[in-house]
């Protein structure tokens, strides 16, 4: 344990690697992680599915902190077991004890299994399954099985999303442990596209036919209605974007779940409308009076549900896509994209090591962006420098956008990612 | 006034994965933009084949997919045969490119049946064949693609490769071929999308489509400077 914690601390001092720690101490004591969290009062809380993860695990952390528990996370992003482990380790006393009520934790598809394994989740969410990074994941198919493994070995809650078919099917052959939902209003289904929804489904699209613990009746953009116990609450959310309310009510129902009888409703609506954005995940940052608004995109539907979702006119819009590792090396996803809805604005800038592909993307749906400069710093620069005082909105792969953040931070206060 | 030219897209339900759909897009795009009309008519499982159809396309698939659409694929093979035998332009990517084949047994131990327009045998491999492909065409140049498959396709002697592979893994990763082409057909493993970061193989199809058509094809000089500059970043990007 003083091991784990003395290498925690160096890689601190060196200014990175979150996961580190929490390899040295899985080598040297595989059972860490399951040893540590088994006295936990309230368990082991796990939320995975593709798009969603990093906001809604903050959402439930935050509205069950807003509820006096002591909550335990990985803030971090760094979702593997390892930099659960790096995580714990900095939350631990010398004894190697926890004080928290439970732990909240983000799980990758890929990587949950194998936690999971380890460690049982006593209650699981699972938002969504879209095809996404198929060089590093395989098919959606094989996403949902992954997603599938953590809710059987459940031994709480399983809170699933009612109207993505994926995710909903798993119900079926769940046994022994109850399962709730949470879901959207038929009125809203369409601005909720799905994979299935871009090659010619739409039509036949329906609501889930499960009932809904917690449902999104309605939204506009900072304000959302949600629906539970037959009644409806609006909440004004700092939040933005249709996926993030949705989030929100897997949030809601999420913690419905866990705390059952004891949730205090109103604490519980004044904290969600408090909630502030995830780093990168629609979190604006000021230069020079000027909010910079940085939404990370990773796969076809939640570039999709961006687009969806905010109003591109009186905002210069950038496009930054990179295509490490963590992005997915394949860009051929961005031709599933349809960016109609930027033609009328246009696209003041693409940048990133695909910037020039993105270009051609937007050429063949009659768009030309003004700029192309593949280097994220100086299109920065020149997009501040422009004499435009309009806000700036920057959909961004994930590197792009820690790099975007990384050259930001230089220029204004930006939040620490911890 | 003429019809517009006829494409048709296979099983964009089911066959639909890693962007294809950027290949139709790309071929009605330069047909408007080479000043000719065309309309796009999607054939879903059960659906006939248009009379009319001057070009077809059709993508890769989950296996999941391509379970579902083998039996009717198969249902549309002796047109499909005709077609091809006739001439048609078609260009079919990953997994239609593995049932346009005689077989494809996949590394579960399923058989699947092709409908034989391609003669070209696929066996499934328990590791994926994943990155950037550079293959060399003499007729097309660089092709310049994305792989993502488990099958390893062989090609017969009625089947020529689209182009040689130069860094990449291709057809199966041995024998150093790319995709397979008999009369005016194309199989690729290629995503990216393929056709528009290979402006000369969209222009061929369109092309084959439109002198079939109209006797002739008088295409546009474009401009292809964003392509150029999309496919010398590609050219740099690791595997």
């Amino acid at each position: 344990m003083l091991i784990g914690r003395a290498v925690r601390c160096a890689t601190r001092l060196r200014g990175g690697g979150t996961a580190l720690p929490g390899l040295v101490m899985e080598r040297i004591n595989p059972t860490f992680l399951s040893r540590v969290l088994a006295p936990l009062p309230h368990g082991v809380a796990v939320i995975s599915g593709t798009n969603g993860k990093t906001t809604t695990t903050r959402l439930v952390v935050e509205l069950l902190r807003g509820q006096g528990l002591q909550v335990l996370t990985n803030p971090s992003g760094s979702n593997f077991s390892r930099g659960v482990a790096s995580s714990l380790l900095g939350q631990v006393d010398a004894f190697g004890r926890l004080t928290a009520d439970i732990a909240v934790l983000e799980l990758d598809e890929a990587h949950g299994v194998r936690f999971v394994t380890d460690v049982r989740p006593r209650h699981s969410l699972l938002l969504n399954v879209f095809r996404d990074q198929l060089d590093r994941f395989g098919e959606i198919d094989s996403t949902a099985r992954l997603l599938h493994e953590i809710a059987l070995r459940t031994t709480g809650t399983v809170v699933l999303n009612r109207d993505d078919e994926r995710i909903a099917g798993i119900a079926s052959s769940i046994d022994g442990v109850p399962v709730r939902y949470f879901g959207v209003d038929a009125s809203l289904l369409d601005r909720f596209p799905g994979d299935d929804d871009l090659h010619g489904r739409g039509a036949d699209r329906r609501a889930g036919d499960a009932g809904a613990d917690v449902l999104l009746t309605a939204m506009d953009e900072h304000r959302a209605t949600f629906e539970f116990d037959g009644r409806r609450h609006t909440v004004d959310l700092r939040l933005s974007g249709s996926y993030n309310q949705l989030n929100a009510a897997a949030a809601l129902a999420f913690v419905r779940a866990v705390l059952g009888d004891e949730v205090d409703e109103q604490a519980l609506l004044r904290t969600l409308s408090d909630v502030t954005p995830a780093f990168g995940r629609g979190e604006v940052i000021t230069v020079g009076g000027r909010p910079i608004e940085l939404i990370l995109v990773k796969n076809p539907a939640g570039f999709r549900l961006a687009l969806e979702s905010f109003d591109p006119a009186g905002c210069a819009t950038v496009i930054a896509i990179n295509d490490h590792a963590n992005d997915s090396r394949d860009v051929s996803w961005l031709w599933d994209v349809e960016f109609d809805r930027l033609r009328r604005a246009g696209v003041e800038m693409v940048t990133g090591i695909r910037a020039a592909e993105m270009d051609l993307r937007l050429r063949y749906d009659d768009i030309h962006p003004v700029h192309v400069e593949a280097d994220p710093r100086r299109a920065l620069r020149a997009i501040l420098s422009s004499g435009s005082d309009l806000p700036v909105r920057i959909f961004c792969t994930y590197t792009a956008m820690l790099q975007l953040r990384r050259h930001l931070a230089t220029l204004a206060h930006v939040a620490r990612i911890d | 006034m003429t019809a517009p030219l006829r494409l048709v897209h296979l099983y964009p339900r089911e066959m639909n994965i890693y962007g294809d759909h950027g290949n139709v897009l790309t071929l009605l795009r330069r047909l408007e933009w080479h000043g000719y009309r065309a309309e796009v008519t999607a054939v879903h499982r059960g659906d006939r084949l248009p009379p009319d159809a001057d070009l077809l396309i059709g993508g890769g698939g989950q296996d999941s997919g391509q379970g579902l659409v083998e039996s009717d694929l198969l249902r549309l093979g002796p047109d499909l045969t005709a077609m091809a035998a006739d001439g048609t332009p078609m260009l079919m990517v990953c997994g239609l490119y593995q049932l346009f084949g005689h077989t494809f047994h996949t590394s579960s131990g399923r058989v699947l049946h092709g409908v034989g327009v391609l003669d070209i045998q696929t066996v499934g491999s328990p590791e994926r064949l994943i990155g950037n492909v550079v293959a060399v065409s003499e007729e097309f140049g660089q092709v310049i693609g994305y792989e993502n498959h488990s099958g390893r396709t062989t090609l017969g002697t009625g089947a020529a490769p689209l182009a040689r592979v130069a860094a990449g893994m291709g057809n199966n990763g041995s024998d150093r071929t790319e995709g397979a082409r008999y009369n005016n057909v194309i199989g690729t493993y290629l995503h990216g999308s393929l056709l528009p970061r290979n402006p000369t193989i969209a222009d061929h199809l369109i092309a084959t489509a439109l002198q079939r058509r109209f006797g002739s094809a008088n295409l546009r000089a474009l401009d292809e400077s964003s392509t150029g500059e999309a496919r010398r970043v590609a050219l740099t990007r690791p595997r």
